[in-house]
């Protein structure tokens, strides 16, 4: 008897299991939702960030009153979790009706794996061509083809201070000129005993690269850096590539901070001079933190790079396998709106992309952030592209970059990295 | 008819495990290692067949001779304190002290936690530079400043050890149940004839205890020796990304497949580490199941 009961729930728990196949649900090909909705993929659930994004979804249900807005976004690790999860619905055809992305090159392989929709038309019936500027749509052009509207631009070529700090170590209270400025000017500070430079994890290593190869090298010369046209093992880079070297040196990168926020805590607190750090940094300082920008911190192009912007933007996209198409296009032209920009933007503590913003809406650091953003509209400044934050590099090359820089810090051999980082351009081209 | 009854419920029963296991363990590890003989990059799993190439590229791949060297480090250094620890720990409750159900609590708790929050928690308590935190500070204040140090940021290429702390920290009290369970597990009938020849405890402890130690010191072994390898949260939670020095084997497979979409060197990796988790496990099964069929 007992036997026959055993047996006969074995085999109960046989059945169920065969059965739990059937309850997997369809694979979507995409299309067939009936555009009552709108479902939108960010990783936008921090602070600012989350208040902006609201603040653009009220603008879009008064222009669509019509359409839910179903809000699916991922928190955790600066998008790095979003990332993992979008990778996996979008290899299982369950995409989102529109997924955030850095604009640029980060978008390569959605590209090349038909994940994304050509988006150029709706550049052409909206007029964008005319409010962003021509510049910025080189660097969002791939193949010939738009694939995202930027919503925000973030500025990547900053450095930070807090005036008090600088003036007690009888130092101009301003930003070097250039980073061989910076060195003279770092060797006073470490002799009084502090930190010239705050640094962070990697990423934060690969922001400051940047930045100074800008410097040094000038827009002509960074550019041709991500195309081919700038020989990163010429004298030129390799020059550069030194200085940033030296730079380190004067640098908490022994003791490094394990994020940004701690490590714009360190200038502030008057631990360390300098920092270089994106202009996030300033809703950090003024939100979280409660400082006035020009009295507790103060902020200017970094060393060698006046005149020139180098952005990184978030933007969104229309996926191929989108089940609510036509409401998918709805968001993406609130996404590229003047009144979506203007209500997500200063929340954020970003700038529009469009130059035609109500200056009226941005104050503090992004009241000279927007201006410098909209002087790029009659050349008087210059645009470049971002490495660390995805526009000049694709995925894979900013990969292979992240473990030759890494590498770099551990030996400080100028001329592998070199060579290392051209290879891998070859490679993963 | 007879004999499906003998052995027919058992098979039933254990059917589904195994066709769970079959497909979503060997299943998708065959499948992994197939991955990793395909060029696939580009977050694409391509349907072609380029041998060994990604093994041969990944042996002559600085990061992960690094990375190999660091685990080798790590997994030593983590081994031996945890035995050592829990032993000491164990003998010390064994010798029969007040509170000793409080005591053993104690130090099992750390591993309830999970090794996020652990490495969380010590990271912060490793942090160096200045002004001193954590550990470095409570060195400091009771008078110990010189025991104070780098740890994870040293400059020494033996920085990994470090981590070995926090990891060790979290589960010396688990080594340490299985040793209390191994000594408790010894007949008092044997102690008391040894100590009736004439044997103190120190000898008692060699020539008695330790030998029936074996067993459970061989399984410790193998729990940590195979935690060690695949070590992954711990690693996040407190090693700055990017961080070549901290890096292991299952970090480069995270970052390389997920962040660059290096799908087929990732799948290297991962059926190395595999390998290497199969070499320290595979021996075990084998002594375990030939020792059964002994009894």
């Amino acid at each position: 008897m007992g036997l026959r009961r055993r047996g006969f729930v074995a085999l109960a728990m046989a059945a169920a299991l065969a059965a739990l196949p059937a309850c997997s649900k369809d694979a979507n090909d995409g299309g067939g939702g009936d555009n009552s909705k709108v479902e939108v993929f960010s990783w936008w659930t921090g602070p600012g960030e989350e208040d902006g994004l609201a603040a653009m979804i009220a603008d879009f249900q008064t222009k669509n009153p019509d359409i839910e807005f179903v809000n699916a976004a991922v928190s955790g690790g600066a998008g790095s979790n979003a990332k993992a999860i979008l990778q996996t619905r979008l290899k299982d055809g369950d995409a989102p009706d529109s997924y955030q992305r850095h604009a640029g090159l980060e978008l390569q392989d959605d590209i090349r794996n038909g994940w994304v929709s050509d988006i150029t038309s709706l550049y052409d019936s909206e007029g964008w061509r005319d409010v962003f500027p021509a510049e910025l749509l080189n660097y969002l052009t791939i193949d010939g083809k738009l694939y995202a509207v930027p919503v925000n631009i973030h500025r990547s070529n900053l450095m930070w201070f807090n005036p008090k700090t600088l003036k007690d170590l009888g130092v101009d209270e301003k930003v070097p000129a250039s980073w061989s400025d910076f060195l003279t000017v770092a060797e006073k500070i470490k002799a009084k005993g502090k930190t010239p430079l705050a640094i962070g994890p990697g990423w934060t290593q690969k922001h400051l690269l940047e930045n100074v190869l800008l410097g040094e090298l000038g827009k002509a010369g960074y550019d041709g850096l991500w195309n081919g046209t700038t020989d990163w093992t010429g004298s030129e880079v390799t020059e550069a590539l030194g200085v940033f070297a030296k730079v380190l040196e004067y640098s908490d990168i022994k003791a490094p901070s394990a994020d940004w926020q701690p490590m714009m805590d360190k200038v502030v607190s008057g631990d360390a001079a300098f920092a270089v750090m994106g202009d996030w940094a300033d809703a950090y300082l003024k939100g979280d933190k409660g400082l006035t920008v020009d009295t507790d911190y103060a902020v200017a192009a970094s060393p060698g790079t006046d005149n020139i912007f180098n952005f990184l933007s978030d933007s969104f996209t229309l996926p191929a396998q989108a089940k609510n198409k036509t409401a998918a296009e709805a968001w993406l032209k609130e996404a590229g709106s003047k009144s979506g920009q203007d209500a997500f933007n200063p929340k954020k503590g970003s700038v529009p992309a469009r130059t035609d913003a109500d200056p009226a809406l941005y104050t503090g650091y992004l009241k000279w952030g927007l201006e410098q953003w909209q002087g790029t509209k009659d050349g008087s400044i210059q645009i470049v592209g971002s490495l660390a934050h995805g526009v000049v590099a694709n995925n894979a090359w900013n990969a292979e970059i992240d473990t030759a820089l890494g590498l770099f810090i551990e030996d400080g051999d100028v001329a592998k990295f070199a060579a290392t980082v051209k290879q891998k351009y070859e490679e993963t081209k | 008819m007879r004999r499906f009854r003998r052995w027919g419920p058992a098979l039933l029963l254990v059917t589904p495990s195994l066709l769970l296991i079959g497909v979503f363990v060997y299943g998708f590890a065959g499948w992994n290692a197939k991955v990793s003989t395909s060029t696939s990059r580009g977050y694409q799993i391509t349907d072609d067949s380029v041998g060994l190439d990604n093994y041969q590229n990944l042996l002559k791949d600085e990061r992960f001779n690094m990375d190999v060297r660091n685990v080798l480090i790590f997994t030593a250094v983590f081994v031996l304190g945890a035995l050592v620890t829990g032993l000491v720990l164990a003998m010390l409750l064994d010798r029969g002290v007040r509170f000793e159900s409080f005591f053993r609590s104690s130090f099992i708790f750390p591993m309830a936690l999970s090794l996020i929050a652990v490495g969380i928690i010590w990271r912060w308590l490793l942090q160096n530079g200045e002004p001193a935190g954590g550990l470095n500070k409570l060195f400091d204040d009771v008078g110990l400043g010189f025991l104070a140090g780098d740890w994870y940021n040293s400059d020494s290429s033996w920085a990994i050890a470090s981590i070995a702390l926090p990891a060790g920290w979290a589960l010396s009290g688990y080594i340490m149940a299985l040793f209390l369970a191994g000594i408790r597990g010894v007949p008092e009938e044997l102690r008391e004839a040894a100590r009736v020849d004439g044997a103190n405890e120190p000898r008692v402890f060699w020539h008695v205890v330790r030998p029936m130690l074996w067993p459970v010191v061989m399984s410790a072994l193998v729990i940590l020796a195979h935690i060690s390898l695949k070590t992954f949260d711990l690693l996040l939670a407190i090693v700055p990304k990017g961080d070549l020095a901290l890096d292991t084997p299952a970090m480069y497979m995270w970052f390389t497949t997920f962040d660059g979409g290096f799908y087929g060197r990732g799948a290297t990796i991962a059926t190395l580490l595999l390998a290497g988790i199969a070499v320290v496990i595979v021996p075990y099964i084998w002594y375990s199941v030939r020792s059964e069929r002994r009894k």
